[in-house]
């Protein structure tokens, strides 16, 4: 079975974790940075987290090319962002997952993914006649390794979500943020 | 007390300390004019001739003060128009609240009859903006935008409010809660490792110079600067926003910095062993090539933006601060030094290029744009607020017009904005109405916004407007016949008979050909309360000495010849 050695961002490139408040628009600001700065970006990931007006952003950029600091600096300069750490250094674990829609007709090929399958841990999870869909997480580099196994195999459709990383130990990165005003939730409908 | 959104705006904004705005109406605004007029006895609406006149009016009452300036427009073509001036505001850190309509929550992305995305548009120029879809949230977003406005590195804030919010009705509470905002933490001071180092080479230095920005200015610690400075006996060198910071006339002020700064300023910057970089951000200006910029120097570099740390100029000590509470940290622990050769090194350069300078070649035909600023320097006693277009008027403004107190030279730094003179001046006028303002502008630039003449008349604004004509784009003209042999293209220029376009706007004016006529200008200037201006017929092809080309080395200057050199 191949493992995942490397836990961590690909070597070369750098995860930046900003918390943000959860409204809309603020997607499009950070975005707008990035344009506006020329900051070359990897992959950008968004979701809600466990607490309702605060959203998740990872952000992975070239290391080669582009100053994390220079990034945070300028990220903290939005009004709309709460906290931003830059990962590379501290231990953190790093997922990227990926859909992979692949042939299966003909038992040769059907066998094949199966026992590349097998090797990692991924889930098929649709089976047809045809296609199958697998599911496979892991570092950005094991997925990499994973799609080029099955390359030999006729991929057909291919998504991956982007990295979402999180500090490993005792690195918690959350706020305390509460968008409480006056006794009412002043934001809800402010762009 | 149940009020509509308009009536809310104008509410919010006398409790914020407004008592003028500059705007012009238009449908998706009207309500908000309407509810005006309640409010007119105590917020004066200044109207103006086109929205960009009203973003440079309140960016520039918003210098002359330090108060946030107020512009208000209407949805689409309005908005749009206050672009230019947002953008000048963002670059040179002026705080202003701009209100514009929108057009009704449900036809918000329709493609409705004057609608532009108006946040989307102007995302890369104001510090921050909102679109209020909720009547509830007027007040507090109005009390946010004005504390974001000024607050830490200030910079222009737009709020965008649909018609029908502008209608709707809601009991209005005023929030007196503090705003407390998650993501901004615009204050702070230098940790004590900080100050420690930046001690140890401010102790240490022998050759040092003090980069003395706007940030100096907006922070109010001129004071505290000049203190440094007596303290340890370090030159100031000024950039062009941060001019008059502490006074021109100190003795360790040796002038401004950059590409049309003072020679001797940039050789001292080259040859120091230490920058204390004060609010300033290393523009490529002041720097010229970055590779080879003061190559032998540690830095210390302070400003309340972090992000301009490191940015262009990486430094040995970057401290994120409030630079009077920074200053204040150093006082209290620093000692006394002396410089006295270091100094004298740089006074020797000085008089190198007293020698250059221009007004000492004798000309007395044609008049010089040298000339006549420095006359106008001499008759209004070096006291007026000064505020220039962009050009070759604008540096030579910079170089012979010293000012002795802060925020008393406005000029568009950062982006270079043509057409910003007049309608800024008019603003700073509302905000000092005690100081004799004079916009000094090119005939070029002039053109750009000149339809605010018709604005200084109406409110009959005591501003002094020189033109100064030279029938040229003249600082595009001075790098055609430097960098392109003299191809001038699309930089000479037809321009109308300024006093009789003055005379149609009833604006009284004067055309000076002569230098003795200066100063009668500058007496016939005083001698009316409104509007005056005065059109100065000066050389087509002056240059504008020192210059260091763009992306040439600081210390390599094109400098004028001595007399008698050629
Ligand atoms: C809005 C805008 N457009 C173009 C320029 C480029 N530009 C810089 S200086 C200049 C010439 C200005 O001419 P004028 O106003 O006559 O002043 P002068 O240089 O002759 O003193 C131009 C076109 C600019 N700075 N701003």
């Amino acid at each position: 079975m191949a493992t995942d050695t490397h836990m961590q961002t690909k070597s070369g490139k750098i995860t930046i974790v900003a918390l943000v408040e959860n409204k809309p628009g603020v997607l499009n600001r950070v975005v707008s940075l990035f344009r506006r700065r020329a900051f070359n970006v990897d992959s950008l990931t968004v979701g809600r987290t466990h607490k309702p007006h605060v959203s998740r952003m990872t952000i992975v950029v070239d290391s080669e090319r582009m100053s994390p600091f220079k990034i945070k600096a300028n990220l903290e300069k939005l009004v709309n962002v709460i906290d931003v750490q830059v990962l590379n250094r501290a231990p953190h674990v790093s997922r990227d997952l990926v859909l992979i829609k692949v042939r299966t007709d003909g038992a040769e090929r059907s066998n094949g993914v199966t026992t590349v399958c097998e090797h990692y841990p991924a889930k098929i999870i649709d089976m047809g006649p045809e296609f199958a869909i697998i599911e496979m997480s892991g570092t950005e580099e094991f997925v990499e390794q994973f799609i080029d196994e099955l390359r030999e195999f006729d991929i057909v459709e291919l998504v991956r979500t982007g990295v979402v990383a999180m500090g490993r130990g005792t690195r918690i990165q959350d706020t305390e943020y509460q968008p409480i005003i006056n006794g009412n939730n002043v934001h809800k409908n402010v762009v | 007390m149940q009020l509509t959104g308009g009536e809310i705006i104008m509410e919010c904004l006398l409790r914020e300390g407004v008592d003028v705005m500059f705007g012009y109406p238009g449908g998706a605004i009207l309500p908000t004019y309407d509810a005006m007029t309640k409010y007119l006895d105590r917020l004066h609406h200044v109207l103006v001739r086109h929205e960009q006149g009203a973003s440079h009016m309140a960016d520039g009452y918003a210098r002359a003060t330090g108060k946030v300036g107020v512009c208000i427009a209407t949805s689409g073509p309005g908005a749009t128009n206050l672009i230019t001036g947002l953008a000048t505001a963002m670059m040179d850190s002026s705080p202003i609240v701009a209100i514009t309509g929108q057009v009704p929550v449900a036809a918000i992305g329709s493609d409705a009859f004057q609608e532009t995305d108006v946040t989307g548009a102007t995302l890369p120029v104001t510090k921050h903006n909102y679109l209020v879809m909720d009547v509830e949230e007027l007040a507090y977003t109005i009390k946010e935008a004005f504390y974001i406005a000024r607050s830490g590195r200030p910079g222009p804030v737009l709020i965008d409010v649909p018609k029908d919010i502008q209608n709707a009705k809601t009991e209005f509470i005023y929030p007196e809660a503090e705003i407390h905002l998650p993501g901004y933490r615009p204050q702070s001071s230098a940790t004590e490792d900080e100050i420690q180092a930046a001690l140890e080479l401010i102790h240490t230095a022998e050759r040092p110079v003090i980069l003395a920005g706007h940030g100096v200015t907006i922070s109010g610690a001129s004071r505290e600067l000049q203190e440094l400075a007596e303290r340890c006996n370090i030159p100031i060198a000024q950039t062009l926003l941060g001019k008059g910071n502490v006074p021109e006339n100190h003795p360790l002020v040796i002038g401004w910095m950059g590409m049309h700064g003072d020679a001797c300023v940039n050789h001292a910057i080259q040859e120091a062993d230490l920058l204390i970089a004060l609010g300033m951000r290393f523009d490529d200006r002041v720097t010229g090539n970055i590779k080879t910029y003061s190559p032998n120097s540690k830095k210390i570099h302070v400003d309340i933006d972090p992000s301009e740390l490191n940015k262009n100029v990486p430094s040995d000590v970057p401290i994120a601060g409030d630079l009077k509470t920074v200053l204040r940290q150093w006082l209290s622990q620093l000692e006394q030094r002396s410089h006295a050769a270091w100094i004298n090194r740089i006074r020797d350069w000085q008089e190198d290029a007293d020698e250059r300078d221009i007004l000492k070649h004798d000309i007395s035909d044609p008049l010089l744009t040298p000339q006549v600023i420095n006359d106008l320097w001499k008759y209004t006693d070096g006291n007026a607020l000064t505020v220039s277009d962009v050009g070759q008027h604008q540096m030579l403004e910079a170089q012979y017009y010293p000012h002795q107190r802060p925020s008393m030279m406005l000029t568009s730094g950062g982006l270079g904005t043509m057409g910003y003179g007049l309608p800024a001046a008019i603003g700073a006028k509302f905000g000092q109405p005690d100081e004799e303002v004079w916009a000094i502008v090119g005939d070029g630039g002039f053109q750009m916004t000149l339809v605010e003449l018709a604005t200084a008349r109406q409110e009959n604004i005591n501003i002094n407007i020189a033109v100064i004509n030279n029938n040229f784009l003249g600082m595009v003209r001075q790098w055609q016949e430097l960098f392109y042999d003299k191809r001038y293209n699309a930089t000479p220029m037809f321009t109308p008979d300024f006093c009789k376009l003055a005379e149609a706007y009833g604006i009284p004016s004067m055309r000076v050909t002569k230098r003795e006529q200066v100063q009668e200008s500058v007496e016939f200037a005083r001698s009316i309360d409104g509007p005056v201006l005065i059109e100065y017929m000066v050389e087509k092809e002056e240059m504008v000495y020192p210059m260091v080309a763009a992306g040439a080395d600081l210390h390599d200057m094109k400098r004028r010849p001595k007399p008698g050199e050629k």
